[in-house]
């Protein structure tokens, strides 16, 4: 049985309030013991030893949203490249949506998926199975069947359920399986063919806006639908100061509601958009009022994790028109980074942030992961909090470049993680 | 003389000396339109391209005219008779006139932004002949020139523009142009058809043409594009014209020497009542000739003489 030991590092483990120096022990790719770090002291024959002094250890980060691309985009991102994205990110449990080709509403795509992950894959991959057949928001999915292939959850992310009486049905059923329904919320109705939040800057460059309501209206829509069939409701990358108050209070009432924010939104404005197309994602950035929401958000638990929107496009659906191109930006790789920012500003203890992105979006999902306690697969991310490091696109382990965080020094970088024990990221 | 830089994308980004420098240069250039022979060798050995992804009569012919009474040699495509219908992409089509070495390329394109991907990517000028709903900024030179003509002055004076501001890139380039030289700029339309904030760019708003009208010195009305109005912005263009159409009737509010300017194409009976666009306060065609002179100064001063390193 392989046996592992980190050596003195700075554990940081919200699940089980654990801040301090410790050795952790590893046997057979699960966490055997932690003990006070006692430096020189002998740890015997056998034991693949790393050296963590100066580094925080943390339980492997968890990202509730990613977009995989395979099947069906292979040339933006395959299971292979996304996964070892994620792992050069911390990333050791990642959720990959349904929007693939063809999208993930059969058994058949789920077991697919969960095949390629465990030959080529880096990182554990949940996929997350499509609500409606074909995404195309009329008839439900097969979700037992689903959830026995290996789903954890449902959304028909990047395509909002519309009909008002199919996304009742959607949650009654999933819920009585245990499913959790993932929202994207958006009235496309109102957004029409809106590409960047509505404002004085989408006046000012002549683009088409998109209100907060297209989302905050939906955000109530489902809250209602919560409350109305008690059944499990997580609503994605939340962006806008309504859609918070809107969560905040339905949490207040005891609505069955969690959420979700990005890196993105919680770090840049419409200000910084101009036309660069690695700026338009949707939901769309928004205002320094809705960054600061979204902040006060995750302090309060309004927002309960962190979630990449990991959404890889190629040059082909970003080096066009700002209106004809995609939506999306890649996040694994800078996730962490960008977001020890909120902990150099002093908006987010490292702890916290460490809860934000590991520990809670495990619980939220009812997945082994997010947590170093003993027992628990050892899915371990290392960091380095003093690394200073610029974002080069060109270095991505992901296929895809879309990022709006190119050239941005940050402090704070994933030196190392292991999977089950087994290293799968090194920093070079 | 020169312009310090490559291209024009927006009037947002000129500052106020340049734009000076553009209508006195404009000035000079409307003599030669009106010679026998039209047509001076400042841009000999120049090439343009008028590369064009919308229907245009007036912009397009403008800028022709222009480069030819400038001896340079201009070409145009439309997107209709180009590989943009074989899917080409607007970088490619862009990189590929590039590498015939055209001194300037004139854009005008649907897309938001369009010419700014140009600029960024090509080492010759760029010129923006309209870009989405964005800016339009040869439009908002000829009206300010015309405005100049007729009162000596800018500054003080008050421009109303009626009709759709939110699809608009004639009212953005003009309220950027005619706030940097000091004229109070009022916006009127129907409230659908005014963008969020635009106050913030310095100008009013209101939704009642009667009251707007009294003492307004230039009424600039915006063409409603009968073409984008995919969604339900007003119920019928009968009621458009009642409400924010300008009749001699409507005029009898207005000042005795208002000027009325319309980018064109009109919708005769819209925007316009057939005596007004007519009637002796219309400035519509002078605005057509000034469009050639501004053009002319603009290439002048991005492409004439020798270039500085």
């Amino acid at each position: 049985m392989e046996r592992v030991v980190l050596r003195g590092g700075r554990i940081i483990d919200p699940s089980q309030d654990m801040e301090g120096l410790y050795d952790i022990f590893i046997m057979g790719g699960r966490v055997a013991s932690i003990k006070p770090a006692e430096e020189g002291s002998p740890v015997g024959e056998g034991w693949l030893e790393y050296d963590c002094k100066g580094l925080v250890v943390a339980p492997g980060f968890v990202d509730l949203h990613t977009h995989l691309r395979e099947p069906g985009e292979e040339y933006k991102e395959t299971i292979k490249t996304g996964t070892l994205a994620a792992a050069a990110g911390g990333f050791t449990t990642i959720l990959c949506m349904a929007n693939t080709t063809p999208p993930n509403d059969s058994e058949a795509v789920t077991r697919f998926i969960k095949k390629r992950a465990e030959e080529e894959g880096t990182v554990k991959v949940h996929p997350v199975g499509a609500i409606t057949k074909g995404l195309e928001g009329k008839e439900l999915t097969e979700m037992a069947e689903l959830k026995e292939a290996g789903c954890v959850a449902v959304s028909d992310d990047g395509r909002p359920l519309m009909n008002t009486s199919l996304m009742r049905r959607a949650l009654e059923y999933a819920g009585g399986l245990g499913l959790t329904v993932i929202s994207h919320c958006e009235d496309i109705y109102l957004k029409e063919d809106g590409v960047m939040n509505e404002g004085f800057e989408a006046t000012r460059l002549g683009l088409k806006g998109i209100p907060a309501q297209v989302e905050s209206i939906m955000i109530a829509r489902d809250i209602e639908l919560c409350e109305l069939t008690g059944s499990r409701l997580h609503i994605a990358h939340v962006s806008t100061r309504r859609g918070v108050e809107l969560i905040r209070d339905a949490k207040r009432r005891g609505v069955n509601v969690t959420a979700e924010a990005t890196p993105h939104h919680l770090l840049l404005t419409d200000r910084m958009v101009g036309y660069d197309t690695d700026f338009k994602m949707n939901p769309p950035l928004r205002t320094e009022e809705d960054v600061e929401a979204l902040r006060e958000a995750l302090k309060d638990g309004t927002i309960d994790c962190v979630a990449t929107d990991h959404a890889p496009h190629s040059s082909i659906e970003k080096d066009v028109e700002f209106d004809m191109a995609k939506d999306g930006v890649v996040g694994l790789e800078t996730a962490f980074g960008v977001l020890m920012r909120l902990v150099h500003e002093g908006v987010l203890t490292l702890k916290e942030l460490v809860r934000l992105l590991s520990t809670e979006p495990a619980k939220l999902m009812g997945l082994q992961a997010g947590s170093l306690s003993v027992g628990s697969p050892a899915d371990v991310v290392v960091i380095d909090t003093e690394r200073e490091w610029t974002v080069e696109p060109e270095t991505f382990r992901s296929l895809s470049r879309n990022t709006p965080f190119k050239g941005w020094t940050l402090k704070g970088r994933v030196v190392r993680t292991f999977v089950d024990g087994r290293v799968v990221y090194e920093e070079e | 003389m020169r312009l310090k830089r490559k291209d024009i994308l927006t009037i947002e980004e000129l500052e106020r000396d340049e734009l000076e420098m553009i209508f006195s240069s404009a000035a000079s250039f409307k003599e030669v339109s009106e010679r026998d022979i039209k047509k001076v060798p400042t841009l000999r050995g120049r090439t343009i391209i008028n590369l064009f992804y919308e229907p245009s009569t007036r912009t397009r012919t403008a800028f022709e005219i222009a480069g030819k009474r400038m001896s340079a040699d201009v070409i145009n495509i439309s997107a209709s008779a180009s590989s943009v219908k074989k899917g080409e992409t607007l970088m490619d089509t862009a990189k590929n006139l590039e590498a015939m070495k055209p001194d300037c390329i004139v854009i005008r394109h649907s897309s938001a932004g369009a010419s700014h991907i140009l600029a960024g990517l090509l080492s010759c000028s760029v010129i923006n002949a309209g870009d989405g709903a964005h800016e339009h900024p040869t439009q908002a030179l000829l009206d300010i020139f015309t405005i100049k003509e007729r009162f000596g002055r800018v500054e003080g004076l008050k421009v109303l523009i009626v009709g759709d501001i939110l699809h608009s890139r004639v009212a953005r380039s003009n309220i950027w142009g005619l706030k940097k030289l000091g004229a109070e700029v009022t916006v009127c339309g129907p409230p659908t058809m005014i963008p969020p904030h635009i106050e913030r760019l310095g100008c009013s708003v209101t939704y009642n043409i009667d009251h707007a009208i009294e003492d307004a010195d230039v009424i600039i009305m915006l063409r409603i594009q009968l073409e984008r109005q995919r969604a339900t912005l007003f119920p019928s263009l009968r009621e458009y014209a009642r409400c924010w159409g300008l009749s001699a009737e409507r005029l009898k509010r207005a000042k005795k020497d208002v000027l009325i300017m319309h980018p064109g194409p009109v919708n005769r009976g819209v925007e316009l009542s057939p005596e007004v666009i007519d009637g002796p306060w219309s400035v519509i065609l002078e605005q057509v000739t000034n469009g050639v002179a501004v053009r002319m100064a603009l290439f002048y001063l991005l492409l004439g003489g020798v270039k500085e390193d």
